[in-house]
């Protein structure tokens, strides 16, 4: 069995099924974090998200001896709290249907006016470049202030772009991976993704200037 | 996705994760590296998203104490039973 399992994710659903609680405590801490906060997307405040986790990892708990491992654990983590989430988004009846919220903008992810017109010579070539963030020092980039805008800037996203971007980029999920928890399509994880990266990249930019 | 002509920068940016995702076929790729050979503004628009998803993957928290005792305690209460 479970050949989308490491040997680590292995070890550590063994040690779920025997009872082992460093086990336990080891997936609570590695994952607990970004279950929070996916559960928090589909609820209406961190209470009730707490309750959601707290839910999602009974479920863990009773499903662990049927998990066949045909996903990663961290997939079946993050799929099992995003349902919890959104069943109790339903009864909440605060639940935005995730589907409606996938491509509600169709703006460029850059300001029109950082390019050059149509009657330019070339346009929609850069009028207001990029510059490069090579000479900014590591020690500024991983600053608390730079993180914070990172956070922030993720905090505001619409819903559905936040999960797609929490996933993927915080959790580390694939792609694919992304797309089978949250039940999104492909191409809509990828939009979500782009229009999400977009806008973190574009706060980080203005704070770096 | 498939790229007839030359690329725009306007363009470039909408591509970008597709590029970065690895989901842009062999021709559009080419295309889309050929425009940053020549393009200072694209390779470090390129370059800037790059150090975003890594500042992104550097965002850290951690569960609050009162729910991971919570967490332990229904461990403890399913191991129980």
């Amino acid at each position: 069995m479970q050949h989308a399992l490491t040997q680590e994710d292995a070890r550590l659903v063994e040690g779920l099924r025997a009872g082992d609680e460093a086990a336990f405590a080891a997936l609570m801490r590695t994952y607990g974090p970004g279950m929070l906060r996916v559960a928090q997307i589909y609820v209406s405040s961190r209470s009730v998200a707490e309750e959601v986790v707290q839910e999602a990892w009974l479920g863990v708990l009773k499903g662990i001896d049927r998990f066949e491992g045909r996903s990663s654990l961290k997939t079946w983590l993050f799929r099992i709290v995003a349902n919890t989430a959104k069943t109790r988004g339903v009864r909440e009846a605060r639940s935005v249907p995730f589907s409606s919220l996938a491509d509600d903008e169709n703006d460029a992810t850059v300001p029109a006016d950082r390019f050059l017109g149509d009657q330019e010579r070339f346009p929609g070539h850069w009028a207001v470049p990029p510059h490069s963030w090579a000479g900014v020092p590591e020690s500024r980039l991983l600053a608390k202030e730079t993180m914070d805008v990172v956070r922030r800037e993720i905090e505001r996203l619409p819903a559905a772009q936040r999960a797609v971007l929490e996933l993927r980029d915080v959790e580390g999920l694939s792609a694919t991976e992304v797309c089978n928890a949250l039940d999104v399509t492909e191409t809509n994880g990828r939009v979500l993704l782009h229009r999400a990266r977009a806008k973190v990249r574009a706060a980080l930019e203005e704070y770096l200037a | 996705m498939r790229l007839d002509r030359e690329l725009a920068c306007r363009e470039v940016v909408e591509l970008v994760t597709a590029y970065l995702e690895d989901d842009l076929d062999a021709a559009a790729r080419e295309r889309f590296e050929e425009h940053l050979v020549f393009c200072d503004g694209c390779e470090n628009y390129v370059e800037q998203m790059r150090t975003t998803i890594r500042l992104t993957g550097s965002v850290e928290d951690e569960l609050p104490a009162e729910l991971e005792a919570k967490l332990l305690e229904a461990f403890r209460g399913w191991r129980a039973s």
